[in-house]
């Protein structure tokens, strides 16, 4: 019987690189009124569309990113894959795979998350912050092991083993975003949600952070779902790419096709709009309209009333993702 | 700077900043030196701490102890303003120099309509009446494109969203038709298709009303489409300055040249981004001569010595071996 079990595991870990399969996943905040006030003001139940209908596969080794505007679920989501938030309908998967050390089980999912001031608490050592995982899941039998453990990931990261006693307040934005990846890689990830790891950071801090992690990713196999307003960085890490807008994907497929071909007028305009250093366009005519609640979004297409090309069939037919030259897109006319 | 007419809107010479500490004072500012024509915007870039905020809080006379001003002069319009009484920087403060924060939600009252404010604003500076000072704050409203802006004048801050929030701060700035705009990150808490828009009104209002902006802000990208010319901040000084696509486009600083290829491209896909080493250094610990020269590739004993100046030239770098075509120091 567990023979069985491990040939299975085996199998599906032969039969493709999938790590995460999220089918369908819907996340819905009822943000109404309290019951008795709505009684009174007749007022409806008010429910948050957050992310609705989002399916996406993440290959192992290889880097997912997601793009959107505040507001349009991009947290959410990552929060979802994390576990931190059910999602209200559809299922998230982790498959399992089988790591270098020979062990075959589900991927190890750690997160880095945008503020590296406020991800680690300030009234503990860094050797302690980055041992709190091992200890936490004993991954080591004793202190030294731990505290050896502690500095060699320390060295990973680009900081020095004697950093380890020192506080978080010591070290710049740059540094503690080390620290931070760090500690994810402590539990031995595999998986890791970066929601927005660089965009607390100055540009050249930020190049040291992206080059930190695709070295990273190279040497240790590791599988990145990268969330991202930042058009730029995200075409320097993905392999995949999706466009969030309201809730829903409205184009995702192959990062190089999707900035090479984008076929969304969203995604357009998104590329249009971004201000840029290389072929500075001073003309640029801005997107007009902002991005809709997502409590009443509008009927039919939501990117309608900020479209050029919407028609009578946009304002009422939603358009839903269809494959178009290996690339998914929500539009009516792409 | 003979002729009149080329007067410079406001001129900042070796403005020096210290703050007195416990441990000693920190020099934040050194030798500062920059000029701004009637209706340029002025871009200041640079790396969190380098003083790109510093030097706008010193223009508009908000800076507090234990920060001071321990050297260098500021003149706007050829008035010296960085030893006026505070009751007279007051005065001159919203009249003649206006101000753009980051964060709009913060430099909004949340307890007051946005009405009520700009009336206030417009009451405090101009000599009009109440019923003059709402209607020119309904005009104002609509020129920062705000929607509706007959319903939206009664409304308070916490119904507008971001973007609409900036519009209208920017409104506030421009109450009483200042020559001078502190724009202090204006667009980094907003969303890329808002920060566009934001960046358009700007550049409008720049060439219709002729005012004069200095923006400060991390963005390249924002300065190489927004600004005229470029001051580019390391460590409390100036390193390079000069028209914005001189320096975007054929930096002539090695620091400047570092950040511009350490910004990943929309354009393409490489392996390795540029980075430049280390970090900036702290405020009491910057090295002798040029600050950059430990993490300079091209750094001599030279530059571990002697201090680069910067010329006040069209495009010019402190830099004792620039890269190419600015001005030599």
């Amino acid at each position: 019987m567990l023979d069985q079990a491990a040939t299975l595991a085996s199998a599906r870990v032969a039969g493709d690189d999938i790590i995460l399969d999220v089918a369908a996943a819907c996340c819905r905040f009822d943000v109404s009124a309290p019951a008795l006030s709505r009684l009174f003001s007749h007022e409806p139940r008010r429910i948050l569309r957050a992310v609705e209908n989002v399916s996406l596969t993440v290959r192992r080794g290889t880097t997912f990113s997601i793009v959107g505007e505040s507001g349009c679920g991009k947290s959410t989501l990552a929060r979802m894959v994390v576990g931190l938030q059910r999602p209200t309908e559809g299922k998230l998967s982790f498959r399992d795979i089988r790591r270098a050390d020979g062990t075959i089980g589900p991927p190890r999912v750690q997160m880095i998350f945008q503020d590296p001031y406020a991800s680690l608490n300030p009234r503990w050592r860094v050797g302690d912050i980055i041992a709190e995982p091992i200890r936490e899941l004993k991954l080591r039998s004793d202190e030294a092991a731990v505290q050896q453990r502690v500095g060699d990931l320390l060295e990973v990261v680009g900081l020095s083993r004697t950093d380890a006693s020192r506080y978080p307040h010591a070290f710049s934005g740059g540094q503690r975003q080390r620290i931070s990846i760090a500690r994810a890689l402590a539990t031995e990830a595999d998986f890791l949600v970066c929601d927005e790891p660089t965009s607390a950071l100055d540009v050249s801090v930020q190049a040291q952070i992206l080059n930190l992690m695709v070295r990273l990713q190279k040497e240790f196999g590791l599988t990145y779902l990268f969330i991202s307003h930042n058009l730029s960085v995200v075409r320097h890490m993905s392999d995949d790419l999706a466009i969030m807008y309201l809730g829903r994907f409205v184009e995702a497929g192959p990062a190089e096709q999707v900035f090479t071909r984008p076929q969304h007028p969203y995604t357009r305009l998104l590329l249009d709009t971004i201000p840029d250093v290389e072929q500075p366009n001073r003309e640029r005519r801005p997107m007009s309209g902002e991005v809709p609640s997502p409590i009443s979004p509008p009927a039919g297409c939501t990117f309608n009333p900020r479209c050029a090309q919407a028609a009578d069939r946009c304002r009422v037919e939603r358009p839903e993702l269809r494959q178009l030259g290996g690339v998914e897109v929500s539009c009516h006319f792409a | 700077m003979n002729a009149p007419a080329a007067q410079p809107l406001l001129s900042v010479r070796d403005l020096r900043i210290v703050f007195d500490g416990r441990h000693g004072p920190l020099t934040a500012l050194d030798g500062v030196s920059f000029d701004i024509a009637p209706g340029e915007i002025l871009g200041m870039v640079g790396e969190s701490g380098a003083g790109k905020s510093l030097t706008g809080t010193a223009v508009i006379g908000l800076l507090d102890p234990p920060g001071r001003i321990a050297g260098g002069e500021i003149h706007l319009a050829g008035q010296r303003i960085d030893n006026l009484p505070a009751e007279a920087m007051r005065k001159l403060r919203g009249r003649r120099i206006g101000a753009i924060f980051q964060d709009p939600l913060t430099s909004l009252h949340p307890l007051l309509k946005v009405g009520d404010q700009l009336v206030e604003t417009i009451l405090t500076h101009l000599p009009v009446s109440r019923a003059e000072a709402r209607k020119r704050a309904l005009d104002l409203l609509k020129e920062v494109g705000i929607p509706a802006a007959e319903t939206r004048i009664d409304h308070f801050p916490h119904q507008f969203s971001g973007g609409m929030r900036q519009r209208v701060v920017i409104a506030l700035a421009l109450c009483a038709e200042p020559s001078l705009i502190i724009a202090d990150e204006p667009t980094t808490a907003l969303d890329v298709s808002i920060q566009a828009q934001i960046t358009t009104l700007l550049k409008r209002l720049c060439r219709e009303h002729g005012t004069a902006i200095m923006l400060v802000t991390h963005d390249m990208g924002v300065i190489a489409e927004t600004a005229d010319r470029v001051a580019v901040m390391y460590a409390g000084r100036i390193v390079e300055i000069g028209p914005a696509e001189g320096v975007t486009r054929r930096p002539s600083h090695p620091y400047t040249a570092g950040l511009m290829a350490s910004i990943p491209s929309v354009h393409a896909r490489h392996e390795h981004l540029n980075q430049i080493d280390g970090a900036m250094p702290r405020l009491n610990a910057i090295p002798p001569g040029c600050a950059f020269n430990p993490r300079c590739g091209k750094a001599e004993a030279f530059c571990r010595e002697h201090k680069p100046g910067l010329p006040l030239a069209g495009h010019a770098a402190a830099c004792h071996f620039p890269l190419k075509e600015a001005v030599h120091a």
